[in-house]
Parts: C-alpha cells; structure tokens; sequence
C-alpha cells in the first residue's frame, strides 16, 4: 500500500511535492496507518489543501463541501453547472478542476479526450461494496443489462494510462459512481383525470398541447424511445444506440406528434419543468425526482408514475483530473473515500437520489427513513429533507417503491450514440419542424 | 480628420516620423480587434473544417461539417424562420422606435422632460435581459395574469393558448428586449435635424405628412440604419429568447449551435457559426449599401 502511494507520488512532480510526498510515506511507515488501509494518518498535510469540484446542480452541494471540511480538513471548492457546461468545461479546461463530478453519458466523451486519470481501485476502501449496476451492469446476478450507455461499460479502462474503456471490470475505474436514479414520467394527478400506466400515455390526444418532453437531445432522444416503444411503432435494438433508421422512425413519429400541438413546451433545465408542471402549462411530462418533490413542496400535487416499460436511468461519479498528483492525489482519494463512507450517501438518498454504496449510508439513516426511502414501506415517521422540511406524512409510500423495484426496472440509460452526429441533425429537425 | 489640423501636428516632427503616425494611432484599437475578434474569428473559421468523432476533436480539413449543414432542409427551414422573426422584429421595433423618437424629439418641448422621458424608457434595460424577458411567461401562461383577466372580464372562455411558448410570445419577447436599440440612435438623429429646415418646409407649403416623409425621414436615415444593424444581428444571433418563450418549440439557428456544442460537436457549431456570420455580414452590407452611413454622420 504504502509502495503504490510512493510510486503514484513522485510521477512528474517537483522537489517539493516529493519531499512532502516522502515525509508523508515516512509518517505512514511509522504510523503503521497501513494496518486500515486508509490515509488519515496524512490529515495533517491534507488540510492545506483545496478541491476545485464541479458538477451539474444535483450534487455539488455546500452541505456536502461543509461536513468534508469538517471531517477530512479538505477545502472543497464546489461549482454548478448544467450537464452540457460540464462536459465542455471537462474537455476545453482540463487543468481548471480537480475533481470532475459528471454523468455516466457524458463520460463516454470526456474520458477519451484524455484529461481525466483512471482510479485505483486498491485505494478505494468501499470499491467492493459499490451496488454492483455500476460494477457488473447487473442490480443482482440474474438481472438483464439494461440498454444505453450502462455505467459499467465506461467505467473501467484498461489500464493505469490508458483511455480505452474495458469490457469488464478492472483495477482502474473512470470514475467512482456517487448518485443515481431512474426517471420516469411526472403527472398532475388533479388535472390528468385518468390513470397514467405507460410510457405512451403522453401521447394522448386528450392531453394536446399540455405535454412536454426534455429538449436536452441525447437525453430527450431516449425519451422519445421509450414512448415510441410503448407504442408499439418501434422495436429498437438498443434504445441507447440507435440505427439511422430508428433514428429516422423515432423523430418521423415524435414530429408528427408536434405538428399536431401535442406538446405544449420542451424544457431544458430543472426550474423549467418545476415551472410548466407547477403552473399547470404541462399536466404530464418526462421529469426528473427532485423537480417533482419541488412541485410537492409548494403544495401541488404531482406525482412520479412508475410505469410498465421501466424508467430511463442516470448515473453520476467522481473523476480525477488527469494533472493531480502528489499530496493532491492523495487527498482527492481521501475525499473520495469519505464520499463513499456514509454521510453523503444518507444525504442523497434524502433527497430521492441513490447513493453508491448502500451499506454505510444504511448508518447514518434512520430505520424509518430507511424503510420510506429504500424498502418503498409506508413512512413509519414524518420524513425530513435533508435541511429539515417536512417532505411527506407519517404513512406516505415513495414513488416507485423500493430501490430494487426502482433500480430493477430500469429498461436504459442516458446514453451516448455511434450515431450521435446524426441523431443531433434529426433532434434539431425536430425541434425546426 | 481635417487635413490642416493633422497637417500642423505633423509639422512639427521630423519627415520620416511622420508616416508612422497614423498607424501608432490605431495601433491600440488594431491590437485590441486583432487580439479579441479576428483571432478568435478565424480559429473558428479553421476548426470548421476539422473533424470529430463522439469523443474528439480531429485536426484536418474537410468540408463534411458545411456540407451536412448545407445540405439538410433543417438548415434552411431554421434560417428562413431566423429571418422571419429578424423581419417582423424588426418591422415592429422601427414602428415604435421611431413613434416614440418622434414623440421625444418633436413633441416633448421641455429639455428637462426630454431627458426625464429619454431616462425613463433606459430604466427597465438595467434588469437582465433574461429576467425581463422571463417574466412574459408567468403573464402570459395559460393561467397566467392576461388570461385570467381576460377570462374573468368575460372577453374569452377558455385560457388564450397562443400567448405564450408560440411565435407570438418570441416576437413580443424580442420587440420587448430590442425596441430601446431603435429608439437611441433614432431619437439622436432627430435632435441634430436643424429645426429651421422643418419650419422652412411648412412655410414652403408642406403638410406634416409631406415634411415627415420629405425631411424627418431622409434625415434620420443614419439612425433607422445603425438601429436596424442593432435588432437585425441581436436577432439573428439569439437562442435564449427563442428557446424560453416558444418552450423549446421553435429553433433558431443558434439553438441549433447550443445543440451541437452540448454534444461537444465543436467543428459542426463551428461551420454553422461562420455560416451565419457571412450571412448576417450581407445583410448589414446591404443596409450600408442604402444608407452611407459615415457620409451622413
């Protein structure tokens, strides 16, 4: 252990670093910090030292900033942005960030490019316990693959230097998942006046001009799978991979729905959809789960329908910057082992998300919040939000039921297509028509 | 510059030095246009011939970025729709721009109250742009302020869908957010209008339509042009206004640029960028081409 820190140190860096770097190692031998496995013994060092973070508005949170400070001593500097800013700030300034908090999709992209360096997995104290969708691509080991871009497929590379993702599970991992979740449909129940039970309910003549999918096309494209499939117009191959043909079928039949007022508005960002649901523009619409329980929390109702084909899935992780090296390195990884060591996980999975290991998160939640959030049981207690609102009753059940209903069902993920040239031309010739 | 100005500054610095003068005088003005518009023109220029696979960005030249653009319906279905909306923007700012030009140079008599209107109608502009333009939506929803009046006046029984996330809410939205660029330059032609031409008009027998279109028009000419340059490029470059008040249901053609950026698609975006540029640098040429506007400056 002590070994492969030394040698991770002293890669490139200047007298300096190694000088810390060796001073480190000596304190680790002595400490015999080793017998854990786990750098704390470094604390010290790692106080001086500032994370710049960024990621979409999902996670990259000032509570989580504050509770790292608090227990590891690392600065946390955290930036927002949506998806697509992400991932072109990634590409075009990769020595503006240490820590890269993306989408699984959107990794597809950003790794190749080269600015990212994969983890070793033997310093990640968790690494065995991560929910195995985002090690095997399998929730239990009889599950089936979902389709799309599955976190497991671009999560490991090859190698130490490499950039060529791996065809199963390797020493060094792209980047440590951290927060995941299945979406689905959210409706007006008060306004929809009749059960929602299918991807394809959305077309509905009776809801003309008041539905609205998302206008982000790689994920809006996946949407529009789901629904074609439920219609029983399509049979894709592979929803996240789509063909030209199937490309072409999927946007014919989404502009012919268009054309006919079928949609009232395409969102692009969380606040645009909170808004069409919660000022009644749009009674049903693809949603993301916290946009619905923002719809709740002023007091509308709105609910996140499960439905029969399954939900479209999404995953985040923790990536390092390709130009971190010594004591920086090394604190990234401690941040990312207390990132897998409980507290955050118990935080996102308040909110409605997943955290990626479910046993440590287990430990800082309740047995009631476990029981509402996890194991879809009625709420045996009022459940909080994690800054303390009151979010449901005593009794109320979550959307979806439990995580292995929730996860179990998931029929693809965001995804990044060979096609996605194409697919971009088609989804502007949507939005054109 | 006035020859004989410059002629005695110069007279005083030996022959040679001379000529370099002028250019030490633009010099500054050079770098900075060199360094922050032509620079980054042409990296654009040159990386629209690159290449790019899902994950790079490949340096090379071809013409697959300008041909897939040229030759997609999409691209000229986006740009006549850009131009539609450039068109009727335009129309409607140089409707009111002017009426409220006019209003301000003829009819205000008072300078005082000329300034106190001129500030009033800047006062909304030192809000953000995307805020002013935002707050359409929750008026103009189908629930919203306007159709719940209407609605309640008993003018309409159902909500009015058209108001909002349709053309009308973009072209509302833009008339809104642009008119000021009209009335600015507009209104600061008709202040230099010599007062004693349009008396001189009326004592010769002209009526107001007669001294409006024979005089006030002509006069203003440099103003409509440098107004018109304004909301025509505004326009034509915007994707924030299209996307939020037609709902995302309506493309322009830098949404279709915002959409292939977010796929890192930098090399299409790049070819669609210098397309729209050479088109939006003609239309401006054309509008130089009838009003001379540093003649008549």
């Amino acid at each position: 252990m002590g070994k492969d820190k030394m040698a991770g140190k002293t890669r490139g860096v200047n007298r300096r670093t190694v000088l810390k770097g060796a001073a480190a190692g000596f304190g680790l031998a002595a400490g015999s910090g080793a017998i854990t496995g786990f750098p704390t013994i470094w604390a010290q060092n790692i106080k001086n030292v500032t994370l710049r973070q960024f990621g979409t508005g999902v996670s990259n949170l000032n509570a989580i900033a504050e509770k790292c400070k608090a227990d590891t001593g690392i600065t946390l500097q955290m930036t927002a942005l949506d998806s697509d800013a992400v991932a072109q700030r990634a590409v075009t300034q990769p020595k503006s960030f240490d820590i890269a908090d993306i989408e699984y999709w959107i990794c597809k992209k950003v790794f190749p490019a080269g600015v990212m360096q994969p983890m070793d997995t033997k310093k990640i104290k968790n690494v065995d316990k991560i929910v195995p969708l985002f090690l095997s691509g399998k929730l239990k080991p009889d599950s089936v693959i979902a389709q799309g871009t599955a976190p497991h497929s671009v999560g490991f590379v090859e190698g130490k230097d490499s950039t060529k993702f791996a065809k199963s599970q390797t020493q060094w991992m792209t980047m440590i998942p951290t927060i995941y979740n299945a979406d689905t449909l959210g409706i007006r129940p008060d306004l929809v006046g009749r059960p929602i039970a299918n991807w394809k309910d959305i077309m509905d003549p009776k809801f003309k001009g008041k539905a609205s999918i998302l206008n982000i096309p790689s994920i809006g494209i996946m949407d529009a799978a789901m629904i074609c499939e439920s219609m029983g117009e399509i049979k894709y191959g592979d929803k996240g991979n789509m063909t030209k043909a199937e490309i072409d079928k999927t946007i014919a039949i989404m502009t012919a729905a268009k054309k006919s007022g079928q949609f009232r508005a395409f969102w692009k960002t969380f606040d645009e959809s909170v808004n069409l649901m919660a000022s009644g523009e749009v009674i049903i619409q693809s949603m993301w789960s916290p946009a619905v329980t923002a719809v709740k929390s002023k007091g509308i109702p709105c609910v996140y329908q499960p439905l029969a084909e399954g939900y479209r899935a999404w995953g985040g992780g923790l990536g390092i910057a390709k130009h971190l090296s010594g004591l920086e390195l090394d604190a990234a990884y401690e941040y990312i082992n207390w990132y897998l060591s409980g507290w955050v996980g118990a935080y996102l999975n308040r909110q409605g998300y997943y955290s990626a290991v479910l046993d440590t998160a287990k430990q800082h939640m309740s047995a009631e919040e476990w029981g509402f959030w996890m194991e879809g049981k009625p709420a045996a207690a009022d459940i909080m939000s994690p800054d303390g609102k009151l979010l449901e009753k005593a009794g109320a059940v979550r959307d979806g039921g439990s995580f292995e209903n929730r996860m179990g069902k998931v029929a693809c993920w965001n995804a990044v297509m060979d096609e996605d040239r194409y697919m971009v031309q088609k989804w502007n010739e949507f939005i054109a028509a | 510059m006035e020859p004989g100005r410059a002629g005695s500054l110069r007279g005083h610095l030996p022959m040679q030095a001379k000529s370099y003068i002028p250019y030490l005088q633009v010099a500054p003005l050079a770098f900075v246009f060199g360094a922050f518009l032509v620079i980054p023109i042409l990296t654009i220029v040159v990386v629209s011939f690159w290449d790019y696979d899902f994950a790079r960005i490949i340096p090379d030249f071809v013409l697959t970025n300008y041909r897939e653009l040229l030759g997609s319906p999409v691209t000229l279905r986006t740009y006549l729709n850009t131009l539609r909306y450039a068109a009727i923007v335009w129309v409607a700012t140089l409707a009111i721009g002017f009426t409220v030009a006019y209003f301000l140079a003829f009819h205000v008599r008072s300078d005082t109250w000329q300034t106190a209107c001129f500030l009033i109608c800047t006062v909304p502009f030192l809000t953000s742009n995307i805020i002013r333009m935002i707050s359409w939506i929750p008026f103009l929803g189908r629930n919203g302020l306007l159709n719940s009046a209407l609605v309640g006046a008993g003018i309409v029984d159902h909500p009015l869908e058209f108001l909002l996330f349709s053309d009308f809410a973009v072209v509302l939205a833009f008339v809104h957010l642009y008119t000021l660029f009209m009335i600015v330059p507009i209104f600061n032609s008709m202040m230099r209008i010599d007062r004693s031409l349009i008396e001189a008009a009326y004592d010769g027998g002209a009526n107001g339509l007669q001294v409006l279109t024979n005089v006030i028009i002509p006069l203003c000419k440099p103003g409509i042009a440098i107004g018109s340059i304004f909301v025509v490029t505004l326009v034509m470059g915007d994707f924030v206004t299209v996307r939020f008040m037609s709902g995302g249901q309506s493309a322009s053609v830098g949404l279709m640029m915002a959409n292939a950026i977010s796929l890192l698609q930098y090399p299409a975006a790049a070819a669609n960028a210098v397309i729209l540029l050479i088109v939006v640098l003609l239309m401006v040429g054309a509008m130089m081409r009838i009003v001379d506007i540093r003649k008549e400056l």
